[in-house]
C-alpha cells in the first residue's frame, strides 16, 4: 500500500441531533492510489457523501481519520478540490470569474497574472466552455454549469478531485455528455478523482474501481468491486461487452440483494449534511 | 341562437384580445387612468357633501388651486429675497464709494420658509436619517448574522425596539440632544438633528435584520466553495457573503426608506421640527379657508416623494443586485 495518495483509517462519524447522536459512519477503511477513478456507490442517505465530505475536510472524523501523503487533512483545502452536485458557482460571477476566483486564490503567489489569465483559459478550453466565459450561471444551462464546476476544481491542481453526485441533477443526454467529457479529461491528467454516484452505469463506466457502502446508520464499505476494463472505454461497444455487464451485475445485486433498502417513511436523515440544520435556523427572524 | 352568438362576439371584442400589443398598453397606461379617474369623481362626489369648521372639504380643483398659489408664493419669496440681497449690495456699493476703508457686510434674509423649502428640508432630513442607519445596520446585521452568538445576544433587543412608534423616541431624543448637543455655533438646528436621530431609530432595524438574514442565509454550497478554497475572513465577507447577501439587503433599505419617510412626517409634526410635517402642522393651526387645501397638496407631495424615493431604491436595487427578477 505504499503508492497509496489517500488512505482512510477507521472513520467514523457521529452527527449530534435532536434526538441524541446519529451514527453515520463505521470504521471506514479505505486507501486510494495515484491516478486512480474510484466511486462511491449506495443507497441514499448511507454516508457515502459523509465520506466524501470527510476527505474535503468538510466533516470531520469523530473517530480515526484521513491521510493525504502522510498528514492527515484536518480542513478543507484546494488540493482537495469539489465538484458539488448542484455546481455551486457564484450566481453573480461570470463563468470566467468563477474560475478565476479559484486560481487567483490559490495561485495568487506562485503565478504571475499572466500565467493566472492563462490557465483559467486552459481550464475552461479542457471542459470546452471558453465561448461562455462572460456569461452568469444564470444564462448556461445545467450541464454547462457543471462543466465550469468541473473547471474551477480542476484549476485548483488538486491531489485528488472530489466529485459529489456530480452529474445527478442532469438528464440523461447531458449526463452522458458530461461522462465523456470527465473520461477524457482524466485519461489526458489522469487525476485522482473519487465520485459518490447513486447511478450504477455511470459508476462502471467511469471507475477503477467501485466501492460499494452498506445502508446507514453506522454505515461500512460492503463490497470493493475492480473494474477489469480497459482505459479506453466507450459506452456503446460496452454494452455488449461481458466483463461490463459482469460489473453491472455485481453492483446491482450488492444493492438490490445484499443491501435492499427496506424504505421507511421519513428515516433518511443520516444522509443530511450539519449545514441543513443551520438552514432551518434562518426562519426564526 | 347563432344570431345571439354573432351579436355578443363583437361585443366582447371591445376588450382587446389579452396578448396584443395594444392589450399591453391598454393595460400600462389606461387602466391605472381610470382607476385615478374614478378616484378623482369619488373624491369630488364625497368632498361636496362634508362641511368642516374650516369651510367644505377641498375638492380636486380647489387643491389644484392651491398647488398652483403655493408654487407662486414660493417664487414669490424667491425674489424678495433676491431683492433683499440686491438692495444689501447696491448699498454696500454706495459706501464704498464714500469710505474705501468700508468692509461690506452682508445680512442674510430670515423670510418663512416656503413649501418647496419644507420639502427640501424633509428630503435632506430623511437622507442623512437613512444614511446614518444605513452605516449602523449593514455592519450590525452583517455581524449578526455571520456569528450565532451575536445573533442570539442581540435578536430579543431587535424584536422588541423594531414595533416602537417614533412618537415615543421623539421626546427621549429631544430631551437627550438638548442635553448633549451644546455648542455656541452649531453646524446643524438642533430640531434638525431630532428629527434626524429619531428616523435613524426608527428605520434601522428593517435593514439590521434583512441584513442578519441574507448574510446567515447564504447557500451552504458556496460556504463549502469559500472554506475549500481557503478564503480568509475578510476575502470570505467580501467576495461570498456580501455579493450573496446583497438582493436580501436592499430589500431591507427599500422597507428602511420608506419607513424613515413616514417616521420624519410624524416627526416633525409633533416636534414643530422644520419639514413638511411642520408645514401641515401649522396649516391645521392656522385654520384659513385654505387650509385644508393646502394640507392635501402636502398629502400628495408626500406620497409623490415616497413613491419617488422608493423607486430610486429600486432603480438602485436592480443595478446591484444579481437577482434579476425583482418584485415591484
Amino acid at each position: 500500500m505504499n503508492d497509496a495518495v489517500l488512505e482512510l483509517s477507521r472513520v467514523s462519524v457521529e452527527f449530534s441531533t435532536e434526538r441524541g447522536p446519529l451514527k453515520v459512519l463505521e470504521d471506514v477503511d479505505l486507501s486510494i492510489r495515484r491516478g486512480e477513478f474510484v466511486s462511491l456507490i449506495g443507497h441514499s442517505g448511507c454516508g457515502k457523501s459523509t465520506v466524501l465530505n470527510c476527505i474535503a475536510g468538510l466533516v470531520s472524523a469523530t473517530k480515526g481519520g484521513v491521510i493525504l501523503e502522510g498528514r492527515e487533512v484536518t480542513e478543507p483545502g484546494p488540493e482537495r478540490s469539489v465538484v458539488f452536485q448542484n455546481h455551486s458557482l457564484l450566481p453573480w460571477l461570470s463563468v470566467y470569474d468563477n474560475v478565476a476566483l479559484a486560481v487567483n486564490q490559490v495561485f495568487r503567489r506562485t503565478k504571475s497574472k499572466q500565467e493566472r489569465a492563462e490557465w483559467i483559459e486552459h481550464n475552461l478550453e479542457l471542459v470546452q466552455m471558453t465561448h461562455a466565459s462572460h456569461l452568469r450561471p444564470r444564462e448556461i444551462s445545467g450541464g454547462m454549469a457543471q462543466r465550469v464546476g468541473i473547471a474551477r476544481a480542476l484549476a485548483m491542481q488538486p491531489k485528488i478531485l472530489l466529485m459529489d453526485e456530480p452529474f445527478g441533477a442532469l438528464d440523461a443526454l447531458t449526463r452522458a455528455h458530461l461522462q465523456d467529457s470527465l473520461m477524457e479529461i482524466h485519461s489526458n491528467l489522469n487525476n485522482t478523482v473519487i465520485m459518490v454516484t447513486h447511478d450504477v452505469d455511470e459508476a462502471v463506466l467511469l471507475s477503477d474501481r467501485i466501492v460499494m457502502m452498506s445502508n446507514g446508520p453506522a454505515a461500512n464499505i460492503g463490497q470493493v468491486l475492480d473494474v477489469e476494463l480497459p482505459e479506453e472505454r466507450d459506452r456503446i461497444s460496452l454494452a455488449s461487452d461481458d466483463n461490463y455487464n459482469h460489473c453491472r451485475h455485481e453492483v446491482l445485486q450488492f444493492l438490490y440483494e445484499k443491501q435492499r433498502k427496506i424504505e421507511t417513511l421519513g428515516a433518511s436523515a443520516s444522509d443530511q449534511k450539519p449545514e441543513d440544520e443551520s438552514l432551518q435556523e434562518v426562519s426564526n427572524y | 341562437m347563432a344570431a345571439i352568438v354573432s351579436f355578443i362576439r363583437p361585443l366582447g371584442g371591445l376588450l382587446p384580445p389579452r396578448s396584443s400589443r395594444f392589450a399591453r398598453l391598454f393595460q400600462a397606461v389606461a387602466l391605472p387612468l381610470a382607476g385615478l379617474g374614478v378616484f378623482l369623481l369619488l373624491w369630488s362626489f364625497a368632498a361636496g357633501r362634508i362641511d368642516t369648521s374650516l369651510g367644505q372639504f377641498p375638492d380636486p380643483s380647489m387643491v389644484w388651486e392651491q398647488a398652483v398659489n403655493l408654487y407662486d408664493e414660493h417664487r414669490a419669496s424667491r425674489e424678495k429675497e433676491a431683492g433683499f440681497y440686491a438692495r444689501q449690495e447696491q448699498r454696500n456699493a454706495a459706501r464704498l464709494k464714500v469710505d474705501p476703508d468700508y468692509e461690506p457686510r452682508i445680512r442674510p434674509y430670515t423670510g418663512p420658509p416656503t413649501f418647496l423649502d419644507q420639502i427640501v428640508t424633509s428630503l435632506l432630513t430623511v437622507l442623512s436619517g437613512f444614511l446614518v442607519a444605513t452605516l449602523l445596520a449593514v455592519p450590525w446585521g452583517i455581524a449578526i448574522g455571520l456569528s450565532k452568538t451575536l445573533h442570539q445576544a442581540f435578536n430579543p433587543l431587535i424584536q422588541l425596539f423594531k414595533p416602537v412608534s417614533p412618537l415615543a423616541w421623539l421626546p427621549l431624543v429631544t430631551m437627550v440632544v438638548s442635553a448633549v448637543y451644546v455648542s455656541d455655533d452649531p453646524t446643524v438646528p438642533k430640531s434638525f438633528l431630532n428629527s434626524m436621530i429619531t428616523v435613524t431609530l426608527c428605520c434601522l432595524w428593517p435593514t439590521v435584520i434583512n441584513t442578519a438574514m441574507g448574510v446567515s442565509s447564504v447557500n451552504p454550497d458556496l460556504v463549502n466553495v469559500s472554506r475549500v478554497l481557503r478564503l480568509s475572513t475578510l476575502d470570505h465577507v467580501t467576495k461570498i457573503v456580501l455579493p450573496s447577501a446583497v438582493p436580501v439587503i436592499f430589500t431591507g433599505l427599500r422597507i428602511s426608506l420608506g419607513i424613515a419617510w413616514m417616521v420624519l412626517i410624524a416627526a416633525e409634526m409633533l416636534a414643530q421640527n422644520p419639514g413638511l410635517g411642520k408645514f401641515v402642522w401649522d396649516e391645521f393651526q392656522n385654520g384659513s379657508s385654505n387650509s385644508l387645501s393646502r394640507i392635501m397638496v402636502a398629502v400628495i407631495a408626500i406620497g409623490l416623494i415616497g413613491l419617488g424615493l422608493d423607486r430610486i431604491m429600486l432603480t438602485l436595487q436592480r443595478f446591484v443586485s444579481w437577482e434579476k427578477e425583482q418584485e415591484r
